[in-house]
């Protein structure tokens, strides 16, 4: 097997999920009702929790200890898409951002089911399980307030608008893409796009909300290979405070 | 001494779940395998949930409670076999609603999550209930509102 494009690929679902997790974690307190408070924090716990999986993985593969893989890289080290590190802003960014992503990641776990890599295929089939009531909470809410009032739908439309050529980025080609699907460890990002498209226009299509057209968004890409916007450092540096005060603390 | 499968599986239901007391970790489901050789004793577990900040908790009791039993305990987390709720035996589903928590409906019938609309109220064992959302105090459990007893509840999710 591959070891070099299973490691690649494992570190930027595992990037993804820990920092899409911490951004969903600063809505703990500050949600904008108690049930979406506690919504995403719980988010946040599968999905912290995930990243861990992952990236002891990792550490099976050789690599170093997950709090050392999480906790002491910097910024462009990162493999995950620009997409998850953008602030929160208001709710309805949060909204759009946790549809459009977990809408992907439930369907990049249900490929990874059938992976060559039996570790992973073990693990995917646990976590796309989890992943349903991620993308339960998601549609509801978009179905919802897609449809509710002009300032809802005028919010998720701006929103959806601006959030698109990230989420575009989810799909960055890697470089050892060719490797993954020959080998059966990943059907590919491709193929992950274009179930992608059909289940975001399907919930889309539902509501009031209009998806620009496909072929008219730039996507943002670079996230993959460690070029990120300005905002990663400063939740790195935010996230990691409590253990580079003291690496050997337990709590 | 020989030590059974059995034996391990007898000591170990005095190893409850930390978030939901009346529930040993055999009942709950994530005590996925137990290997005896001779005096090494051999246990794999599973989390609920992956998140579960509970399972390195639950793994170190497991640990302790074989250490005080004399043997030398070598404890897994694996997830060769998921866990799903359907692994919860009935005693367990049983004590759950004791506890005043609805037990999950059974994962064969669950295909589509549209199930979680309606629970059974663990309280009246009405039906005319409401999901209030699917996150709820700990990840294994969604919120709920009985219209019949006029009482919020919380379901164990089926998974």
């Amino acid at each position: 097997m591959n070891e070099l494009a299973l490691k690649e690929l494992l570190y930027k679902m595992a990037d993804d999920q820990l920092i899409l997790g911490h951004r969903n974690s600063e809505w703990t307190g500050m949600g904008p009702l108690l049930e979406e408070d506690i919504a995403f924090s719980s988010m946040a716990q599968d999905k912290v929790g995930q990243s861990l999986a992952l990236y002891t993985l990792l550490h099976q593969l050789g690599e170093n200890e997950p709090d050392t893989v999480a906790f002491t890289r910097n910024a462009n080290q990162f493999h995950n898409c620009v997409f998850v590190e953008l602030p929160n802003q208001e709710y309805d960014f949060s909204l759009i951002r946790h549809f459009l992503f977990d809408t992907a990641e439930a369907l990049r776990f249900d490929m990874l089911t059938h992976s060559s890599y039996e570790p992973l295929a073990q693990l995917a089939t646990k976590i796309r399980g989890e992943l349903r009531y991620h993308t339960l909470h998601a549609n509801t809410w978009i179905k919802q307030l897609g449809s509710a009032t002009p300032e809802s739908i005028d919010r998720l439309q701006k929103s959806l608008e601006k959030a698109m050529p990230y989420a575009l980025g989810i799909f960055e080609i890697s470089p050892y893409e060719t490797e993954l699907i020959s080998e059966r460890i990943f059907e590919g990002e491709e193929k992950l796009m274009e179930k992608w498209m059909t289940k975001v226009e399907s919930i889309i299509s539902q509501t009031s909300l209009q998806l620009p057209d496909w072929k008219l968004v730039q996507p943002v890409m670079g996230g993959r290979f460690g070029k990120h916007s300005e905002h990663l450092q400063p939740l790195l540096d935010e996230m990691s405070e409590v253990f580079k005060i003291d690496p050997t603390a337990e709590w | 001494m020989v030590i059974s499968k059995q034996q391990i599986l007898t000591w170990l239901e005095d190893v409850k779940d930390p978030e939901i007391p009346v529930l040993s970790l055999v009942d709950l489901g994530v005590i996925t395998d137990v290997t005896v050789d001779k005096n090494h004793v051999r246990v794999e577990m599973t989390p609920t949930f992956v998140g579960c900040p509970a399972m390195d908790y639950m793994k170190m009791e497991v640990e302790n409670l074989l250490k005080e039993k004399g043997v030398i305990p070598d404890v897994q987390i694996s997830f060769k076999k998921p866990w799903s709720s359907d692994l919860i035996s009935e005693k367990g589903k049983v004590a759950l609603k004791k506890y005043g928590l609805a037990p999950p409906p059974s994962n064969k019938i669950f295909t589509d999550l549209e199930i979680l609309e309606t629970a059974i109220c663990p309280r009246c064992d009405g039906s005319n209930t409401e999901l209030k959302s699917p996150f709820g105090p700990t990840l294994c459990r969604a919120l709920y509102y009985c219209h019949d007893c006029k009482e919020a509840f919380e379901q164990f999710k089926p998974l």
